[in-house]
């Protein structure tokens, strides 16, 4: 499984993260060289084995329905890098 | 007077209770230390007036016999725990100008027990690394030095900021996050103590995120009764954190016996590692004739699947980290950058608020989330971790508590490793496994290098048993007597 | 009954011969919950924008989810009522993409294993048949913010009212074969989900949404590929959308053209259904387990307890409608077609004639609330009054025909019908000699009639008719009828 240029590019899109023609093929050859060295893996014998889903052993906690938080619109817009009347707002997104 | 920088944390809090000096007299100690040590870019951002304030108060309470636990006792925190109308960054410019309008759990039960926040602790941007240079706020130097060298060195990461400011003695102790060894392999290299407990210990509301299934906060403070008083403080059932167990937190500095009697002590086979310097291998085997001698027994123990840790959490964390990582997109905090469209908005600003090793990771766990790479890789490494997680269970039915070495070798250069990621993963190599399981572990200062910087052991315990792992670290504490400090050097610089 | 497979449904004829179209349908069904299903933000429609939005909800750093239990009930009910398999343990995932009004980048949902497994829907066609369709699934899910790109030139508003409100998403089979099936599978859900007071069923709020997903094949062959219509909110939007896609496919694949796999929407205006060029780009949710919470494990009492409590649900109620009150099997389908409307019928019939009550539900009672648009729990007439006015018929106090007037009464006014009977002097006429001379009167007005009921017996009900109008259909009917026969007796011959 080796990573290439398109490959890249399509894990950054994915990721939202835009990355400059030029580190393209770098990024490739660090991905690459990380995903060879934890392809390591392939050589334990993992058969019936589980993966591991959590490692402490607790029932999920569970809330109850009632209405505890909210109301504090203004507190939330106050790190927003944009808002209007109480809305985020960002570059229009057409649908 | 001595000076107060240089009190425990236990002996500054015993100080306040006997009105020795004031919360607010200690708390401007910390405060000129801090002014003097800017060298060391411990901290992101100091809080002098607030820290005043909080002293004020705790003097307050003082005055009316009202003292909780940790009642004036200065700390810094590590910037990537949310705290109320003060600067979060988790060394990251992504969060620019981020001021939480809440408080994370922990950072809270520590103002309700008393204690003074003097400021935000550098790390590794989002805590990934191990050497604090990829902060976007600048690398922390180590307060520690080759013996007659002046080269900078690291001071561990992520706890990177935490790890220096205790060992320079800017604060009584310190918060940090440990995901793959970030509190335990800075305070090896720091000469400190530092505690990782069990995950579900301690709350992980309202700190920031890296890998919510290996995640932890804990202390790291000059001394294992300093970390004992401070985790006790930390821990505790949070509604809020599903993952935070709902057990009572045992009294852990009566639990610093140093009595290791009858101890089983497991020593992990695989642990040792080839290349790993002979020193770190004299120390690992003088610990345990320190705990032979003192009636422990020392029983060889295997850990078969040691060897595959490291790539499995450079898989799981990574992965878990590419989701934790996707809220940071500009709509509802820090940065934006321009863009023509929504998508342009998010890939600008997610480029230039992201350093390289964090986008390097996100990549990474996109890509093996991805469909197609999934099973191979995200679910191949959550198999090995159960494996990971059974060897331990297995070794646990033999013995009480493992001793291994912290990390592999000591502080290293600013720069030595930056340019190779997997040499640079390489420094949770003994720490990571524990985050796998989710297992306690601490690291406790127990000699120096040849070289005169500070090497650790590692105690890891039962899951939930942190008071065997700080009473064999209480021991071993004592047994090193470590009693080294690092030169000033910085104020001279200051 | 007859599933998907090899039944005919609804035939498109085309140019190339017949085609079968092949539907099923997601739905997602908010639960009615006060608070969110991670977070104590509340749910009401309505409110001030981002008025009812937690740190969770707006995933502010280091924020974590805690599942809100009333939400697992509800969706365990909801599986029971559907006769499906529950599952002992389920599993939330995250499903990671980028869209402003998905705050934390993922949407918690279930992926591999859902709360609930398999189960069924039967619906009863109007031609007296019973499909059954299957259910693939049902799982618990966050729903996503909104954004409305309508307020501003340049910007769209994002607000997060709806984020993180619980959604059931139930997943059907591709078991319909008709457009008229769809929106029968639809309405007999939302039926049940109101029955279970799981969901609100409230269509034009978005309580309850349906992706439609629609392909057309050669009947017997293969499934053709399918395009899904997202988020149609009505159920008559629902027939069309369904009946415009078979039949655009159809045009397509027989102007030798082939459809592609993609998601559209339904303008509801034009009455069309046109892709959404948004989605078209190739979505990748690299779906993992949420780190952040625990498998969600029931026990078997929980799930016991939620049995018991099921109330009586649409079919076991028709069942039992047909059994005791001999109803026939569509009137006692119309009868339970919504919980209110069942309700109202068994008030209404309670120690009375249900054949009539059901008469007069589906007959005058429901040709009033659709001309005036009304739920039959807005009714003006309540089931107290229809049922006394039933009582008046049944006493003889009025006659059916007076009724109908009586009834229009009962409509304008919300009046009891026995004081309305009273104020307008509407009561029966049983006295036989006003009867008697109404009839001799008419005998008197119509000799040709008379001679023409020789040849014609038939004609007596015209003379009923008339001696009716004569008393302002206030005489009993059937009184009218003996006294007609007796002087008539000798033209009848009788
Ligand atoms: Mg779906
Ligand atoms: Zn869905």
């Amino acid at each position: 499984m080796s990573v290439d240029k398109d490959t890249v590019m399509r894990v950054a899109r994915l990721a939202r993260i835009a990355i400059p023609e030029d580190r393209v093929l770098p990024m490739a050859e660090e991905l690459n060289r990380i995903l060879a060295w934890v392809e390591q893996l392939n050589s334990v014998d993992t058969s019936g084995v589980e993966p591991l889903t959590s490692v402490v052993k607790m029932d999920l906690k569970r809330r109850a329905d009632k209405v505890t938080d909210g109301g504090y619109a203004g507190d939330l817009m106050a790190n927003a890098p944009l808002s209007e009347d109480n809305f985020f707002a960002v570059p229009k997104v057409v649908e | 007077m001595t000076d107060l920088t240089s009190l425990s944390l236990a002996e500054a809090r015993d100080g306040i209770r006997a009105r020795a000096f004031s919360a607010v007299e200690l708390t401007q100690a910390h405060l000129r230390s801090m002014e003097a040590a800017r060298a060391l870019n411990a901290f992101i951002t100091e809080t002098p007036q607030h820290a005043l304030a909080m002293a004020r108060e705790a003097d307050g309470r003082v005055a009316e016999g009202n003292l909780g636990a940790l009642e004036g006792l200065p700390l810094g925190i590590k910037d990537l725990f949310c705290t109320r109308g003060v600067l979060t960054t988790a060394a990251s410019h992504i969060l620019h100008g981020f001021k939480p309008p809440y408080e994370s759990t922990v950072t809270a039960n520590l103002w309700r027990a008393g204690a003074v926040m003097l400021g935000k602790l550098n790390l590794d941007e989002f805590a990934m690394g191990s050497s604090n240079e990829t902060s976007y706020y600048g690398p922390v130097l180590s307060p520690w030095r080759r013996r007659g060298s002046n080269v900078d060195l690291v001071p561990g990461g992520s706890s990177g900021g935490s790890a220096a400011a205790v060992a320079a003695e800017l604060c009584l102790g310190a918060t940090g996050t440990d995901t793959g060894g970030s509190i335990r392999q800075p305070a090896a290299v720091a000469g400190i103590c530092g505690i990782k407990p069990t995950y579900g210990r301690v709350s992980r509301w309202g700190i920031v995120a890296f890998a919510s299934s290996l995640d932890q906060a804990g202390p790291m403070a000059r001394t294992v009764k300093d970390c004992a008083i401070l985790l006790k403080a930390m821990a505790g059932h949070d509604p809020k954190d599903s993952t935070c167990a709902n057990i009572g937190v045992p009294d852990y500095e009566k639990a610093l016996t140093r009595d290791v009697r009858g101890l089983r002590v497991g020593i992990p086979r695989e642990y040792r590692i080839d290349g790993t310097p002979v020193e770190i291998d004299a120390l690992w085997a003088r610990g345990a004739q320190w705990l032979r001698d003192a009636g422990a027994e020392i029983i060889e123990v295997s850990l078969p699947h040691t060897q595959y840790a490291l790539a499995a959490y450079y898989i799981v964390a990574p992965a878990e980290a590419s989701s934790n990582l996707a809220r940071y997109d500009g709509v509802r905090f820090g940065l934006r950058e321009a863009g023509s469209d929504i998508t342009d908005m998010y890939e600008k600003t997610r480029a230039a608020g992201f350093g390289r090793e964090v986008q390097r990771r996100i990549l990474i766990g996109t890509y093996v989330l991805s469909a197609g790479y999934y099973d191979a890789y995200y679910l191949k490494a959550q198999r090995v971790r159960s494996l990971i997680k059974r060897d331990f269970e297995q070794a646990f039915e033999k013995v009480d508590v493992l001793l291994t070495p912290t990390a592999p070798g000591p502080a290293f250069g600013i720069g030595e490793k930056s340019d190779d990621p997997i040499s640079m993963y390489l420094n949770d190599v003994f720490t990571v496994t524990v985050n796998l399981a989710g297992l306690p572990g601490m690291s406790v200062p127990a000699g120096l290098s040849a070289e005169g910087l500070p090497l650790g052991l590692q105690v890891i315990g039962r899951p939930f048993d942190e008071e065997t792992v700080l009473r064999t670290c209480s021991f071993l504490e004592e047994a090193a007597a470590f009693k080294a400090k690092p030169e000033a050097w910085w104020r001279a610089v200051a | 009954m007859s599933a998907g497979e090899g039944r005919n449904g609804a035939v498109i004829e085309g140019t190339t011969g017949p085609w079968e179209i092949v539907i099923g349908i997601e739905v997602h069904a908010q639960v009615s919950s006060r608070a969110k299903l991670f977070s104590g933000a509340a749910t009401a429609f309505g409110a001030e924008p981002n008025s009812q939005v937690s740190l969770v909800d707006a995933a502010m750093p280091g924020m974590l989810p805690v599942i809100n239990e009333y939400c697992v009930e509800q969706a365990v009910r909801t599986g029971l009522g559907l006769k499906a398999q529950i599952n002992r343990v389920s599993v939330f995932d995250r499903k990671n993409y980028f869209y402003p009004d998905l705050p934390a980048g993922y949407q918690i949902s279930q992926y591999k294993s859902p709360i609930v497994g398999e189960g069924e829907i039967l619906i009863d066609m109007p031609g007296g048949e019973t499909i059954r369709v299957g259910i693939e699934r049902l799982h618990l899910e966050q729903d996503a913010g909104k954004s409305l790109h309508d307020q501003h030139p340049s910007l769209s508003y994002v607000d997060l009212n709806r984020a993180g409100v619980a959604l059931m998403e139930i997943v059907s089979r591709p078991d319909m074969r008709s457009a008229e099936e769809a929106a029968a599978y639809v309405r007999k859900l939302r039926a049940i989900l109101r029955y279970l007071g799981t969901c609100d069923g409230n269509m034009e709020q978005g309580s309850m949404r349906a992706d439609v997903n629609v392909s057309v094949r050669r009947p017997g062959a293969p499934y053709g590929t399918r395009c899904e219509i997202k988020n149609v909110n009505s159920l008559r939007f629902i027939q069309q959308a369904v009946e415009y896609e078979a039949r655009r496919q159809v045009d397509v694949i027989e102007a030798g053209g082939t459809i592609r796999q993609e998601t559209r929407l339904f303008d509801s205006r034009k009455g069309e259904t046109r892709s959404m060029r948004s989605k078209e780009e190739a979505h990748d949710y690299r779906y993992f387990p949420d780190p952040d919470l625990l498998p969600l494990e029931l026990d078997l009492a929980f799930i016991e307890t939620i049995r018991a409590s099921l109330p009586e649900l649409p079919d076991a109620k028709r069942a039992r409608f047909m059994r005791d009150f001999g109803l026939s099997a569509y009137d006692a389908g119309v009868m339970v077609s919504e919980k209110e409307t069942a309700d109202y019928f068994e008030a209404v019939s309670k120690g009375r004639d249900a054949k009539a009550a059901a008469n007069w539900i589906m007959g005058d009672l429901f040709a009033h609330l659709n001309k005036a648009g009304l739920e039959i729990s807005a009714s003006p007439v309540s089931a107290d009054n229809l049922g006394r006015m039933l009582d008046l018929i049944a006493d003889g106090t009025i006659s059916g025909r007076i009724a109908k007037d009586v009834f229009v009464i009962m409509v304008e006014t919300g009046g009891d019908p026995a004081r309305i009977v009273d104020e307008r002097g509407l009561r029966q006429v049983t006295d036989s000699s006003a009867i008697e001379a109404a009839v001799d009167a008419v005998i008197a007005e119509n000799a040709a009639k008379v001679e023409e009921l020789k040849t014609k017996p038939t004609m007596l009900g015209w003379f009923v008719g008339q001696v009716m109008k004569k008393t302002g259909g206030k005489a009993n009917p059937q009184a009218v009828n003996e006294v007609l026969k007796a002087k008539l007796a000798h033209v009848l011959g009788g």
